[in-house]
């Protein structure tokens, strides 16, 4: 997993090169910084084929300070993209829901564009299991 | 030929005070053909999604979302959306064929 | 353990199990996992309950004398026996059996009558379903009981395999509230239930939120429940405890169907609970068990406990508490009469199909606890010999009462192991990775460190394959040594075995019900002791 030196511990542990040049293509060379963005998403999967997501960003979303967008991967689906978000100040809030597709046991992965420029980064671990059992 | 686009569906609150933040969610029914999969004889089923949703409200930008095959079937988006006046929310899902469904929802505010 | 042996065990009475000095204004009665079983029975508790992460070594997964000596029990008590498998025969013998709905009923009257206007009745879950009557009448029988119990609200998981049809006619029957503020739909992801019921008791308002088993389709076919989606949801459940204390609850309960380990986890990072009502994972406790403000209370399964918590409440806050883990035993206890006379209908038309002896075992048959009991080995046996399988898997549940050695099983008794909606046995053809990567997946279910990614079962019972399972170790590593049987030869991962089982979770799996399979092995002679030393288990 070479030149993923521009993101930050643990977002560049394991990370798949394919979502790692996902990434770049988005932000170029630089570099997200981990919070304010949060990825919600049940830890273990109900049904691969749709997975509800929510993601938050705290930002007072005024015009002068707001989230421009986030862009969500899937880093080990056939692809990595997933969506890109389009904030705007008239929302009041940033958050966006809705349902993805996961192939495997992987982690989704959030970044955040900011309306000075800078950049968040977030994963959460979501488990795809065969399931059976209980008590 | 591209998949039928279900008719768009939307909720708002039934009771919006002016200045609250409230959640728009929407649904349309669509297949998502991811461009993965293949049929019986072998070959790959072209891709054909939902491409891009815009919201608008009075002309003016409030959300908007590009989506890729891993977005599910009939998909669901919900985001919030600042009531400050009573007007229209514009909406509008696009196609890979570029095919569009729009919808148009007014917001009213409660006295 | 300073604990010498057991001897002259004095039978408890009804008096001494319902002992208690009332404190507060309010009274929590919680029965759990009933599993629809209506009439006394044995139940021997684990052997091995292996913890992980920061639940490694602490209760609930202390089993036997560390269980004991840790709430310096004396072996040999009632109470030690209630909850320690240690010389299980001998002291059920002693002791008799435990549970039966009409034993409960008169428990819960004596309760409700020295606190008349402080008694909420709360149950759990998993309580229709796990006989031949509550499959024969889709968990019908147990709406009946739940009345009977006087229950004020209830939750589910088991519940939902008779699908969502049949639940919310079951839930529509219910003279109680079923509450499960977790499920919602798939479509535009609304409450499918009502999530918190709220009662005054004592001049406190109580707000009880439900929480049904955030794993249910993942456990359970989700095909019988496909419009409806679960989960944890910690912050719906945030938004209902402060929607519950806005609305001027003083007290705020969980009724939960998470399992032990997820509600520690959830009570350390969703505030503002005061209690917590865990169940799904049978454990017992003789005391509640504080995590922050929140007390959690867990009280067995299969009507062999309930628990009493008394509470003090003052400005908001629970300022005083008293519990009681009270065992069910039966012989101590006058049957409700109103009671005993509704199980007998309950029970009369079938009465005779319950009775049929249809075998006879020479050993202790029980199942319960992280890796295969007796009775598993004998489900795996019957299903290696009546499909000609190789291998054999049989799902890890926790209900099933016990068998006494040398006692003649009967129907019922087989019901108990395998009534259900989906018993369909199967037999297919599996490679060796094939059948290395279902095990791996089971086990991280089970020993994932981190208990919202635990599903709160049970390892997979394996019948016909000697291995070693190391829970400390990383996903997809904790399996190795696979060895077939039948020949002494490592499984190989791309031959091909023959496996057969039953209680698949997808949709429509042709074969016999599992009881039949069962039952056609237990007429071919009696069960004898197999020593089962094919797993070798490390890390715990
Ligand atoms: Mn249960
Ligand atoms: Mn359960």
């Amino acid at each position: 997993l070479v030149g993923l030196s521009l993101l930050p511990k643990p977002a560049a542990a394991q990370m798949e090169p394919a979502t790692a040049a996902a990434i770049r293509k988005i932000i170029g060379e630089r570099t997200p910084e981990e919070g304010r963005v949060q990825l919600r998403l049940p830890p273990i999967a109900e049904n691969g084929n749709t997975v509800p997501l929510t993601v938050t960003v705290e930002s007072p979303m005024t015009a002068a300070d707001h989230v421009k967008a986030v862009h969500v991967f899937a880093d080990k689906n056939p692809t990595p993209d997933v969506a890109t978000f389009r904030f705007s100040p008239a929302m009041g809030r940033a958050q966006a829901d809705t349902r993805i597709r996961l192939g495997q046991t992987q982690d989704v992965i959030a970044v955040a564009e900011m309306s000075d420029g800078k950049l968040y980064i977030s994963r959460a671990e979501v488990k795809v299991t065969i399931g059976g059992c209980g008590g | 030929m591209a998949a039928p686009i279900g008719q768009p569906r939307v909720r708002l609150p039934a009771q919006i005070k002016a200045g609250e933040v409230i959640e728009i969610r929407t649904l349309i029914s669509h297949i998502m053909e991811t461009g993965q999969r293949r049929n019986q004889e072998g070959q790959i089923i072209p891709r054909d999604i939902i491409k891009s949703f815009t919201c608008t409200f009075e002309g003016q930008p409030v959300f908007s979302m590009d989506l890729h095959p891993a977005i599910s079937a009939n998909p669901y988006i919900a985001f919030p959306f600042k009531a400050e006046r009573a007007g229209n929310l514009e909406m509008v899902w696009t196609n890979d064929a570029g095919e569009q469904r729009k919808l148009t929802q007014a917001v009213r505010l409660a006295e | 353990g300073a604990h010498g042996p057991a001897r002259g065990q004095t039978r408890p009475t009804q008096a001494d199990l319902l002992r208690f000095d009332a404190v507060g204004q309010v009274t929590l009665v919680h029965v759990t996992d009933l599993h629809a079983q209506l009439v006394p029975m044995y139940f021997r508790e684990a052997t091995t309950n292996v913890g992980v992460g920061e639940a490694r070594g602490v209760v609930p997964h202390l089993t036997g004398r560390a269980l004991l000596d840790h709430y310096r029990i004396p072996v040999g008590s009632p109470m030690a026996h209630a909850l320690a498998y240690v010389d299980f025969d001998r002291l059920a013998r002693a002791y008799g059996p435990m549970g039966g709905l009409d034993r409960i009923v008169t428990l819960i009257k004596a309760i409700r009558a020295e606190r008349p206007g402080n008694t909420l009745v709360l149950d759990g879950g998993d309580t229709l379903q796990g006989s031949w009557t509550a499959l024969q009448t889709k968990g019908g029988d147990m709406v009946e009981a739940l009345k009977a119990l006087t229950a004020d609200a209830t939750t589910g998981h088991w519940e939902f395999t008779y699908g969502a049809d049949r639940v919310k006619e079951l839930v529509a029957a219910m003279s109680c509230a079923f509450l499960a503020g977790n499920v919602q739909d798939t479509e535009w992801n609304e409450d499918v239930f009502d999530h918190t019921k709220m009662f005054e008791r004592g001049g406190v308002k109580v707000a009880v939120i439900g929480q049904a088993f955030p794993y249910t389709p993942i456990a359970n076919p989700r095909w019988m429940i496909p419009d409806w989606a679960f989960g944890i949801k910690e912050d719906k459940l945030r938004e209902r405890v402060q929607a519950a204390r806005d609305d001027g609850a003083q007290l705020v309960v969980l009724l939960s169907h998470n399992g032990f380990d997820v509600d520690r986890k959830l009570a350390g990072r969703v505030e503002g609970i005061d209690v917590i009502l865990t169940a799904h994972t049978h454990d017992a406790l003789p005391e509640a068990l504080r995590v922050g403000n929140t007390l959690l209370v867990a009280s067995g399964c299969h009507g062999k406990f309930i628990s009493r918590l008394d509470l003090r409440v003052e400005d908001g806050r629970v300022v005083g508490h008293r519990h009681a883990l009270i065992p069910v035993f039966a012989d101590a206890i006058t049957p409700d009469a109103e009671t005993t006379a509704l199980v007998q209908r309950l029970r009369a038309p079938y009465a005779a199909d319950l009775a049929r002896v249809v075998g006879h075992t020479e050993t202790t048959l029980w199942r319960r606890g992280n890796l295969n009991g007796t009775m598993d080995d004998v489900i795996l046996a019957a299903l290696m010999e009546g499909q000609d399988a190789e291998i054999a898997l049989s799902p890890a549940f926790r209900w099933g009462y016990a068998l006494l050695a040398n006692s003649d099983i009967t129907a019922e008794d087989v019901w108990a192991h395998t009534a259900m909606t989906y018993p369909a046995v199967w037999r297919q053809r599996m490679t060796g990775a094939q059948i290395k990567t279902i095990l791996e997946d089971v086990a991280d279910n089970l020993y994932n460190p981190d208990p919202y990614y635990q599903q709160g079962g049970d390892m997979v019972r394996v019948g016909g394959i000697g291995w070693t399972l190391d829970v400390a170790a990383p996903a997809g590593r904790r399996i190795s040594d696979l060895t077939l049987l039948r020949t002494g030869r490592p499984i190989e991962a791309t031959r091909e075995y023959t496996v057969a089982g039953w209680a698949s979770v997808a949709e429509g799996v042709q074969g016999p019900p599992v009881w039949e399979v069962l039952m056609a092995h237990l007429a071919k002679g009696p069960v004898r002791p197999v020593p089962h030393e094919h797993l070798r288990l490390r890390g715990a």
